[in-house]
């Protein structure tokens, strides 16, 4: 491992319409090595591997293969360089046969012509090899997602690749599935490949990878060896511990002494098979709980039941006391819950219409198509709340979509903030914004729970978890292991050894 | 190296698959034979193998054209504009041979080489700037009708250019017509020539597979690294040469150029291939499929002009049930397959 890297990227950045989703990653890679790219969600990590496979170019930064600097601006580029990748949804075409997917692009021929039994032959050599037994003459789309996806490991490891990058190829796989994938990679790194392998199963990672590489926010956090840094440190790095730059958000302890109250919401065993397991979870007016835990912990899973956006399969749910039945959206809406999820592109914001228009539309909802909101007094709110929330550029005319994904999220709240709901539910709501955007957020829900509105919000950064909330609701693997009670003493320490102890127990 | 081994058994059940595969392109067989048969039993001279012939003299140009879009529905995407280009070359064949006194053969070559550059350009269109096969093909059905009409706005006939007799010049097989034989002029050879050569490419070729490989998810056909510019670029640019040459053989046939000939063949086309049982969504169909199509909606046509007494609405009638029927027995087969997989 003390060979010259085969792949050095250094000061990756890259821009999305205002937001900056790499900004100066450095990341190696040496010959035979299996290294992690860790990360939450929105941390940058497929960005990065998009860079490096030429699906993105990156707006700044080198990359060298070989010692060489190269820039690819298609995948195919990359991939007859030896940089071969397997995705996380199969990326294959179903409707051609096993074999052909094997070999699209490179299939034997005799002239101009493909010769199908070479290639059923090589196929089925290839497949063996792996260790998978398939008819290869059958189209791909007659298996099942798993083994359509070691076919994509298959089709990736025979482009006699330098370099293999898994972008969590483990997803959809079982035990045993995942145990096949695991063999090949380690024969795979015995023979000099080099690998990338980017999965959120830390078990798996623990398993396999000589060395990890964490990002966050788009930001590189460090290179360790994986021996080298235990769990819980991994955790921290990912979720971000130390203190970032904000402005430090006062809280007023007065509104949150309503203890002998009956609960806004509460639940009682609500819970969805498959999604989340049956919790309890009780939020009270002028309240902020948080939720915090890592990706695919359940963290959405959980609110989207309170939400109605999710119909619970157990338990039940009461607001101000009363049990509700039939709770979807429109009624949750009805009852006052406000729920901004968390792709505010497709879940949220209409990207053509302007900032005024999408300020406007839950309040114009609740009144029903027919009664339009007078121009004058839709205009003196929509003003109102651009210079509250400070969003930029100030122009209520302006599309939505040209706005920076932090002005993006603040339409979307000021929104929900129009129809004054009791209980607002927000999903990674500063998620991929800038730090100043950020705390105008943290601020205003602090403001919000200070008037007497209660908030439930989910996010990955626990920084912010413990700062905002009045309570944080810990999950692990699609349970709700804890809710702690926010003091003064509150650190997200704390909160990644509740995570990191639940887990030891098993 | 782990010794286990996985072993799966592939599910017999979805739209591409071995059996089901077929089940659309052999309900258009056995559709074809029904036709037939019942011509048969009700027309007299039905039986002539000259009624088969017919087919390939007179839908010739649909079939050349149908192979075009054979391709481009395959990828995923539809061309609009094969009628008016098909119009416009024969126009442009009349007009630069008649008219304009350019030599037929080197008229012919220019009309060909025209139709594959439009196709290059409108499927370079439609790749690089993502716009919509549906309004960039639209252009090419608005622009060439357009152009056909201001070269003439009435027929032009071509029957003093010796050239344009060749095309109609037949082979007799198996004697006179009246003694059980048929004959095939040389622009049916020109048809089955695309319609082997069209077979040969998208079957074995890796620009062929490349097509079902787009048409099945162009996304995941880039990121496997296969060219899809140059595939779906280049499906633009057979439709292209195919309208073009569909163009000429109606040169062939008529001798004349009619500036309204082929409203809507684009349509006909369409519907040719998906009785043929492709895919309107892409990745799945056959070249001989579209061929049994488009000798529906011949046999059709032929069916209603043997009666005497029906209009030819008729065909365009049953046309369109017969079209219904084939997306719901497509739909039904594609939703039975998610299902069972699940």
């Amino acid at each position: 491992m003390s060979d010259d890297p085969i792949v050095q990227m250094t000061g990756i950045r890259k821009d999305f319409t205002g937001v900056r989703a790499l900004d100066g990653v450095d990341f190696t890679l040496r010959p035979g090595e299996i290294h992690a790219i860790m990360g939450e969600n929105g941390a940058g990590k497929s960005t990065l591997i998009k860079v490096l496979t030429g699906v993105h170019t990156p707006d700044a930064g080198d990359i060298l293969l070989d010692g060489k600097s190269v820039r690819f601006h298609s995948p195919g580029a990359a991939q007859s360089a030896g940089i071969s990748t397997v995705y996380q949804e199969v990326n294959l075409t179903d409707n051609l046969s096993v074999a052909e997917n094997l070999f699209a692009g490179r299939e034997p021929r005799l002239g101009p012509f493909i010769n199908f039994r070479a290639m059923r032959r090589k196929a089925k050599a290839l497949l063996d090899d792996i260790g998978i037994d398939l008819n290869v003459a059958a189209p791909l789309s007659s298996y099942s997602i798993a083994m359509q996806q070691l076919v994509a490991i298959a089709r990736a490891v025979d482009i006699e690749s330098k370099v293999l990058i898994l972008d969590e190829p483990t997803s959809s796989l079982d035990r045993d599935e995942v145990a096949v994938l695991l063999g090949v990679m380690r024969r795979l790194a015995e023979q000099g490949t080099a690998m990338v392998f980017i999965s959120h199963f830390l078990e798996q990672v623990y398993d396999i990878s000589d060395r990890m590489t964490v990002l966050r926010n788009g930001k590189l956090v460090g290179e360790w060896s994986t021996a080298d840094l235990p769990e819980n440190e991994l955790i921290g790095h990912m979720l971000g511990r130390e203190a970032v730059v904000l402005e430090q958000i006062e809280r007023t302890a007065a509104a949150h002494q309503v203890e002998d109250e009956t609960p806004l919401v509460s639940a009682t065993g609500l819970g969805r098979k498959g999604s989340i397991a049956p919790y309890d979870l009780d939020v009270r007016r002028g309240e902020v709980v948080g939720l915090a835990g890592l990706l695919g912990s359940g963290r959405t899973e959980t609110i989207r039941l309170i939400a109605g956006a999710d119909r619970a399969d157990s338990g039940s749910l009461a607001f101000d006391g009363a049990k509700v039945g039939g709770h979807n959206p429109r009624t949750a809406s009805a009852r006052g819950i406000a729920y901004c999820p968390e792709n505010r592109k497709t879940e949220g914001l209409v990207g053509d219409l302007t900032v005024a228009e999408n300020m406007i539309l839950a309040m114009q909802a609740s009144r029903g198509w027919a009664r339009t909101i007078p121009v004058a007094r839709r205009d003196k709110l929509v003003a109102e709340f651009i210079e509250k929330l400070d969003i930029r550029p100030a122009n209520p005319d302006m599309p939505v979509k040209n706005l920076s994904g932090g002005n993006q999220q603040k339409v979307l709240l000021a929104r929900w903030m129009l129809i004054e709901p009791k209980l607002l539910i927000l999903d990674e709501p500063t998620r991929g914004i800038d730090v100043g955007a950020k705390a105008d957020i943290q601020k205003l829900v602090a403001e919000l729970s200070a008037d007497g509105m209660a908030v439930l919000f989910v996010s990955a950064e626990l920084d912010e978890v413990t700062r905002l909330s009045d309570r944080i609701a810990v999950l692990r693997d699609r349970e709700l292991i804890a809710v702690l009670e926010s003091e003064a003493d509150m650190t997200t320490e704390k909160i990644v050894d509740t995570i990191v102890a639940k887990g030891g127990e098993r | 190296m782990s010794t286990e081994t996985l072993t799966e058994r592939p599910s017999r059940s979805t739209l591409f698959d071995g059996l089901t595969r077929y089940i659309p392109i052999g309900a258009t067989v056995v559709l074809l034979l029904v036709m037939y048969l019942g011509g048969i039993a009700n027309f007299r001279n039905f039986d002539s193998p000259q009624v088969v012939a017919g087919l390939f003299i007179d839908y010739a140009p649909l079939l050349v054209i149908a192979i075009g879009m054979t391709f481009v529905i395959l990828s995923g995407g539809i061309d609009l504009s094969v009628g008016s280009v098909m119009a416009f070359s024969t126009m442009a064949c009349a007009w630069l041979t008649v008219d304009s006194g350019v030599s037929a053969p080197l008229a012919m070559v220019l009309v060909l080489a025209f139709g594959t550059l439009w196709g290059l350009l409108i499927g370079a269109v439609i790749h690089y700037f993502s716009v919509q096969p549906f309004i960039a093909t639209l252009v090419g059905l608005f622009l060439f009708r357009g152009l056909t009409l201001q070269i003439s706005d009435t027929d032009v006939s071509m029957r003093e250019v010796d050239f344009w007799q060749w095309g109609m010049t037949h082979v007799e097989f198996g004697g006179k017509v009246r003694d059980g034989g048929f004959w095939l002029p040389y622009l049916s050879f020109v048809a089955f020539a695309v319609v082997i050569v069209a077979f040969v490419v998208l079957h074995y070729t890796r620009f062929g597979r490349g097509v079902y490989a787009v048409g099945g998810s162009e996304q995941s056909a880039l990121l496997m690294g296969l060219p899809v510019a140059r595939t779906k670029i280049g499906v633009y640019a057979i439709s292209g040469f195919c309208a073009s040459l569909a163009g000429v053989l109606a040169a062939f046939a008529t001798k004349s150029a009619n500036p309204l000939a082929n409203v809507g063949a684009e349509l006909d086309a369409i519907a040719a291939v998906v009785i043929g049982g492709t895919l309107l969504t892409g990745g799945a169909g056959f070249v001989l499929g579209t061929v049994a199509g488009v000798m529906v909606w011949g046999l059709l046509n032929t069916l209603i002009a043997f009666h005497g007494g029906l209009s030819s609405w008729w065909a365009r009638i049953v046309m369109g049930v017969l079209l219904l029927a084939f997306i719901l027995l497509q739909r039904f087969l594609a939703r039975s397959g998610e299902k069972r997989r699940t």
